[in-house]
This record gives structure tokens, C-alpha cells and sequence, in this order.
């Protein structure tokens, strides 16, 4: 047994199991007596005037019952892990339990997702049942965050509007679920005062033609140009290869308010998509990608 | 002093600690048990959640340590003062200590309605009490054990009664529990770090939760019971070898049961195989209690029609045996694949608290009150029969509730469809518990209720009358 340094907790953890169950049966078998003949009487002592005890013997069914459970527990440890490094007639472990079952369980639903794997994402998509199955894996594993509508929330993209921060081709889907993705905009505090930072932020606001301060915009273009530009691009519109938003597209991940922008721009943001490749694996995620793919790309499956 | 245990006249016993320990029961019991209410409307209603010192996480601490260390570990004191001046035939020793124990433990109590809801915890469930907190229970706790066994010490008995067996055992293992699992590294007043990492630590944790039950919530109060329930039946014990047997087994078995607390967790197999099979050999020890006690009211059942008292102390027996059932069944792996963190487990340590806990103390509060202010009953015998079943019926719609809720909660978090997900997302779970979660907040509510039937009897009992201390009787004389 690999919990212990050496073999001396074994025998400890032995010898107080061993010991245990003994003093268990010792109790028992030391207050053993026979029905008294005649009417039960009074144990012979008395407290506060009326306090006593009669000698009733130990209820036999009760006795049974103690019994039965010292002599299943010798049983259990015999054929489970507990006394030691002994017992244990089964080789059973938890993880041992749970590989087993785990294996059972993927080569039960194997042959469903097999169904699919060699078949091209945009014809999974148009398939009902894959589709049902995909619907089945994202309530699972991506609602927490894309909501079980896969519309998103605040600081998670919706998924339905066509908008893709990584692209939406079924293979970047594939490659975005595979193995995650980090949206880290930097934070320019420290580059930029707060004045500049409002500037900035008027700036981008204007660039989907929400209201913003005119001055504002003016010394804002200067900044995005030296500070921006790099990974949003000269006009704004993003860049997919590194994740960059498009600012001019009218959504937001975090929001459009200025003190939003002033927020993301001074403090920068740090989206985290997890990778699934390990917990999903290839085949599901086939399944998963073309799901979130018919999602803005409804009745467009291949025929 | 020592001259009292030649069997002198020795004037009267020290009562004035037990009535102040048994007049905060009934006020604490309903503090705590508000508390519970609170929490309950607040997973009905979530916008009840509305100030984070009266947030979910901060009182759901509050009505645990409320309900079992305010308003039962002042049951205990009440009794345990009580029953072992009685049947020692002895006045307490150092009442100037028990004092001591009194406010002492007030002052924990008022300390931990301070700083739970201020978010000062230590984290460890049922032991969240910060470091200095800590050390006044240790205080307060050894204190109490030395008026306790100093009693018993100077007894004019030669026999220890067997209710304070319980009672000694009980607190003991409890300064053991304590020490052990409050072992911290301070990093300021009011926040420190465990002494123990990892694995180790959520071992020595259910190792202290588990017996936290064992010996704070079933030990005590069977000593409770094997003063009161005999007392109030006039019948002798059942059985004295069962009493022996039960209570060395109870006592010596408890200590291994605490690893079911984390099956199928990184404990090790064989840590969690102990604490199964340990758990299912508790069984029998727990059960002896339940005959010793039932069987004790052999010939004189007929009072049950009559006596509400006797009627909370024969029902929380009964309680007491269903959830000391329950409890080993639960232990099982398997079992406890399907009933652990779901709403079962909630249900089954209530119909341990409310229905063995709370109804024991109330029934043995209610044989108290008149006695400790020299009267023969209770005001009304009528509003104990009232709060019996108004009791009751709490009882049976929380747990009957919980039990739903558990076991489709977890029958919901298992189902599987073909491709091997899962049926049901953790919020349609949560959603299909809400109807009983009303309904246990109505059980609730209704068990809160009557324990301000309970405080207005207590109140017209003691209202006019002077506080009475009984005088000291003389042992029988088979004991000279």
C-alpha cells in the first residue's frame, strides 16, 4: 500500500482494526447471560429515590443484529481494501472501479459519435440527430458560461450572431475547442492616463457611431493609432488570428459604456476558453464544433 | 468541603446554574431555529439574500453552531448540572466555576453571532469559530469537566449512575475533538490556518464532524435521556448489562465512523472502508440506547395517552432509532454514491436534530422549569401537548420533504441518456427541489412555533414564583 513510508503504519492500522472488531465481540460475549429464571428483578442499586436498573439480559435479536454486522465487516475487509496491506481479496481500488466503468460507458456510446467522425462538420450539422446529440454535449459542457441558449453573457461570446472573435469556419471551431483559447488585451494604465484612456475610449465608441465626445475622438485617433492599431488593425475592424475584436461591428464582450471601455482599456481584460480535448476528446468535439457551427448557420448544412 | 461526603445534611443543591442554563435553552433554541427558518426562506426566495452579513454562507454557520452548541450545549449543561447533583446525592463541586461555565459560554455564543455573519470563519464546518474563540471553549470546556467529574468525585454513592457515564464520555471526547481538530497557526486576531493539509486535514475534520454527533449530540443526550425518561415514566431502567454493553460499544465505535463523511474522495480506499464497516457495526450500539429507553416505559405505556412530556421523550427515541438506522445505510458505498450532497443528507441530520436533539431537551426543559422554581407542572399542560404535536408534525414535513428532494436530486444528477451525457443540467435539479423546499420551511416554521408555545409556558410557569433549590436527599440505604 503506497499511502504509508514503510510497513509499519500497515501493521499499525492492522492491529487497531483487529483489535477493534475483537473488543467489539469481547463486549458482547462478556455480558452473555442466560434468561433469568423467574421475574426479572432489580439490579440492586438505587439513586435519587427512584432511579434503578432491572437484569434483563441482552435482547437476542439485538445481540443478532451486532453480530451480523461484526461478521460482515470481517468479510468486507477480507474481500475490499482496509486492513492494511492485507485483505483485499478483490483488488479492488476506487480509481480501478472508475477506470472500468468509464471504459464500459465509452464503448457503449462509441459506435454513436464513430457514426460521425468521418463524415464532414457542415453534414453532421444537418443531420437532427447529430444535432440532438451536439445540443446534449453543449448543455453539458459549454452552458455554464454560453448559457443554454449559447447566447452568452458578459465576457462570454454569444454564439449565435455570426460574430467570431477566431473565425467560424468549422476547423477553427474544431481548433478553438480542441485546445482553448486566451483573449488577453493588455492594459494600458500604466502607458496611458486616464484622460487618454477616455480619449481612446471615445474613440472606439465612435467607431460603430455611438455617441462620443467629437474633441475627444480627435486626440482618441491619434492614440489608437500608436497604441491599438498593432492588434485591432488601422480601421478597427480586429483580427482574428489573434482574437482581436472588431470594434466597429456594434458587439461588445464586456459592454459599450464608456467607463466600461475606460475599464478595458486601463485594466485590461483575460478571457479564458478552457481546452476540451482532454475531456471530450477528437470525436465529440467533431460532434460539438458542428453544433455550434448549425447555430449561425442555420438550414446552410451541406445537402 | 470533604465533609460533606461523610453524609451529613449538606442544605440544598446548587440549581441556580441549571435554571440559567435551561431558561437560555429556550432561548437560544428559538434564536437557532429562526436562524434555520431564515436560511430555509432564503433557498425559496433567494432575493432574500439581501446584505452579505445575511447572506446564505454566513448564517447557514450561524443556525448550525446555534442550534447545536447554544441551545444544546446549554441543554447539556442544564441536565448534565442537574442529573449529576441528583444522582451523586452531592452538591456541585465549585459552583463558582460553573458560574464561570455559564457566562463563559454565553460569551462564546454571543462571539460566534458576531463574527459569523461578519465573515470570520476558520472555514471548518461545524468548528468555524476563529482561534480566539477557540480558546475560550477550551477554557470554558475544561472548567465544565472539572465541576462535572469533581461531582461525580465526591459522590455519596458508591455506584456512578448511569446517565453520567454519557455524560462523561461525552465530554471528554468533546475537549479531545476540539483541541485536536481547532489546531491552527494564527495570522492575526481573527483569521488562521489549519495544522493540517490536504487529505489529512479533511479526515481530521470528519474525524471531529462525525463525533461532533457521536458524543456532543448523541452521547449527551443520552445521558439526558437515561435520567429523564426513566424520571418521568416511574419505571426503572430496562436493562443495566444492555446500558453497559451499548455504552462501551457506542463510545468506542464512533471514533472510526467519521471517514464516511468522504467517500469516493482522495481519501484513501482503505480509510473509507473503515469507515463504513465501523458505521454498520454503530448500529446495534446506537439501537441499544433506543430499547434501554422504550423498553423502560414497559408497564406504564398507558401514560403516553396522558403525559406530553413523556410523549417528546419516547418520540425522540423513536427518532433517535430511525436516524441511528439511517445513518449506517447511508454509510454504505453504494448508498452513499446516490445520497451524499444532495438533500438527504440535510433531511436525515435533522430527524437526528429536531426529532432525537431538540425533542429529548424540550421534554427534559419541560420536567425541569417547574421543579428548578418549586412548582409540581408546567403552567399548561395543554400548550406541551400543543408544542408536542405542532413538533411533531415540523418534523415529519421536513424530513419527508428532504427525503424527496434528496433522492431525486440524486437520481437527477446520475441519469445518463444514450450518448452518455447527462439528462439533466444542475439547475433543473435545483429547480425541481423548490415545492419542497417550501415545504420544508413550512416544517420548519411550524417547529419554530412551537417553541414560542414552549416560551410562553415556560414564562407563566416561572413568572411569580421564586427560584426553589431542592434539598440535598440522602442516598438510598442499600448504598450507606
Amino acid at each position: 500500500m503506497s499511502d504509508f513510508i514503510n510497513n509499519f503504519w500497515n501493521m499499525y492500522v492492522v492491529v487497531l482494526v483487529v483489535a477493534s472488531l475483537l473488543f467489539c465481540a469481547f463486549i458482547v460475549l462478556s455480558n452473555r447471560s442466560a434468561r433469568p429464571k423467574g421475574p426479572v428483578e432489580l439490579h440492586g442499586h438505587q439513586w435519587d429515590e427512584t432511579l434503578a436498573e432491572w437484569n434483563n439480559p441482552l435482547p437476542r435479536w439485538w445481540v443478532w443484529l451486532f453480530w451480523i454486522t461484526i461478521i460482515f465487516s470481517v468479510i468486507y475487509l477480507v474481500a475490499y481494501p482496509g486492513l492494511g496491506s492485507l485483505g483485499n481479496a478483490l483488488g479492488w481500488s476506487a480509481t480501478g472501479a472508475y477506470d472500468k466503468e468509464v471504459a464500459t460507458a465509452e464503448a457503449k456510446v462509441a459506435p454513436l459519435f464513430d457514426r460521425y467522425a468521418a463524415m464532414d462538420i457542415k453534414q453532421v450539422a444537418a443531420d437532427p440527430e447529430a444535432r440532438a446529440m451536439g445540443e446534449r454535449l453543449f448543455l453539458n459542457n459549454c452552458a455554464v458560461c454560453h448559457g443554454t441558449d449559447a447566447r452568452g453573457s458578459r465576457g462570454f461570446p454569444n454564439l449565435t450572431d455570426k460574430d467570431w472573435l477566431y473565425g467560424g469556419e468549422p476547423e477553427t471551431i474544431v481548433a478553438t475547442l480542441t485546445n482553448g483559447r486566451n483573449g488577453a488585451m493588455p492594459a494600458f494604465g500604466g502607458a496611458l492616463d486616464s484622460e487618454q484612456v477616455r480619449d481612446v475610449a471615445n474613440y472606439v465608441r465612435s467607431l460603430s457611431g455611438l455617441a462620443a465626445d467629437s474633441i475627444r475622438v480627435q486626440r482618441g485617433k491619434t492614440l489608437f493609432a500608436t497604441n491599438c492599431v498593432a492588434c485591432h488593425g488601422p480601421e478597427g475592424k480586429g483580427n482574428q488570428l489573434m482574437g482581436a475584436p472588431n470594434l466597429t461591428d456594434g458587439i461588445w464582450l464586456y459592454g459599450s459604456t464608456e467607463p466600461i471601455i475606460v475599464q478595458t482599456i486601463t485594466k485590461g481584460r483575460a478571457g479564458h476558453m478552457p481546452a476540451h480535448e482532454e475531456l471530450l476528446g477528437e470525436k465529440k468535439i467533431h460532434l460539438l464544433a458542428a453544433y455550434v457551427w448549425g447555430l449561425s448557420n442555420k438550414g446552410d448544412g451541406a445537402k | 468541603m470533604k465533609s460533606e461526603a461523610t453524609g451529613s445534611v449538606q442544605g440544598t443543591y446548587d440549581y441556580r446554574v441549571v435554571r440559567q442554563f435551561a431558561i437560555m435553552t429556550v432561548v437560544w433554541g428559538i434564536v437557532g431555529m429562526l436562524m434555520g427558518v431564515v436560511i430555509a426562506a432564503q433557498l425559496v426566495w433567494p432575493q432574500l439574500n439581501f446584505a452579505e452579513w445575511f447572506h446564505f454562507g454566513r448564517l447557514r454557520p450561524l443556525h448550525t453552531n446555534a442550534v447545536i452548541f447554544a441551545f444544546g450545549g446549554c441543554a447539556l449543561m442544564a441536565t448534565s448540572f442537574f442529573v449529576v447533583q441528583r444522582t451523586c446525592h452531592t452538591r456541585l463541586f465549585a459552583p463558582w466555576l460553573a458560574e464561570f461555565v455559564f457566562w463563559g459560554w454565553q460569551l462564546v455564543i454571543v462571539a460566534a453571532a458576531i463574527t459569523l455573519p461578519l465573515g470570520i470563519t476558520s472555514g471548518k464546518e461545524y468548528a468555524e469559530l476563529e482561534w480566539p474563540i477557540d480558546v475560550l471553549i477550551t477554557l470554558v470546556w475544561v472548567a465544565y469537566a472539572v465541576v462535572f467529574f469533581g461531582t461525580i468525585a465526591k459522590r455519596r454513592t458508591s455506584h456512578i449512575y448511569v446517565a453520567n457515564w454519557f455524560y462523561g464520555g461525552f465530554i471528554l471526547a468533546v475537549a479531545l475533538l476540539h483541541v485536536v481538530n481547532s489546531a491552527a497557526i494564527p495570522a492575526g486576531f481573527w483569521k488562521s490556518y489549519s495544522a493540517y493539509a490536504g487529505v489529512q486535514d479533511a479526515m481530521v475534520q470528519w474525524w471531529y464532524g462525525h463525533n461532533a454527533v457521536g458524543f456532543f449530540l448523541t452521547a449527551g443526550f443520552l445521558g439526558m435521556m437515561y435520567y429523564f425518561v426513566p424520571k418521568q415514566a416511574e419505571r426503572p431502567v430496562y436493562s443495566y448489562r444492555l446500558s453497559v454493553v451499548h455504552f462501551w460499544a457506542l463510545i468506542f465505535t464512533y471514533m472510526w465512523a467519521g471517514p464516511h463523511h468522504l467517500h469516493y474522495t482522495a481519501l484513501p480506499d482503505w480509510t473509507q472502508s473503515l469507515g463504513m464497516v465501523f458505521s454498520l457495526i454503530l448500529l446495534a450500539p446506537s439501537w441499544g440506547g433506543m430499547i434501554n429507553g422504550i423498553m423502560t416505559l414497559s408497564g406504564a405505556w398507558h401514560k403516553l395517552r396522558t403525559d406530553p412530556i413523556l410523549k417528546f421523550l419516547i418520540t425522540s427515541l423513536s427518532f433517535y432509532g430511525m436516524s441511528t438506522f439511517e445513518g449506517p445505510m447511508m454509510a454504505i458505498k453504494t448508498v452513499n454514491a446516490l445520497s451524499h450532497y444532495t438533500d438527504w443528507t440535510v433531511g436525515h441530520v435533522h430527524s437526528g436534530a429536531l426529532g432525537w436533539v431538540a425533542m429529548i431537551s424540550i421534554g427534559s426543559i419541560y420536567y425541569l422549569i417547574p421543579r428548578l422554581f418549586g412548582q409540581e407542572r408546567m403552567y399548561s399542560v395543554k400548550a406541551i401537548n400543543l408544542h408536542f404535536w405542532m413538533a411533531t408534525l415540523g418534523v415529519v414535513l421536513y424530513i419527508a420533504s428532504m427525503w424527496i428532494a434528496g433522492v431525486m436530486q440524486g437520481l437527477m444528477w446520475r441519469a445518463i441518456n444514450d450518448d452518455g451525457t447527462l439528462t439533466y443540467t444542475f439547475v433543473e435539479a435545483v429547480k425541481a427541489s423548490y415545492p419542497f423546499w417550501f415545504i420544508r420551511f413550512v416544517g420548519g416554521l411550524l417547529y419554530l412555533s412551537g417553541m414560542f408555545v414552549m416560551a410562553w409556558n415556560v414564562w407563566k410557569t416561572i413568572a411569580n414564583n421564586k427560584p426553589y433549590n431542592a434539598p440535598v436527599l440522602e442516598p438510598a440505604a442499600a448504598h450507606a
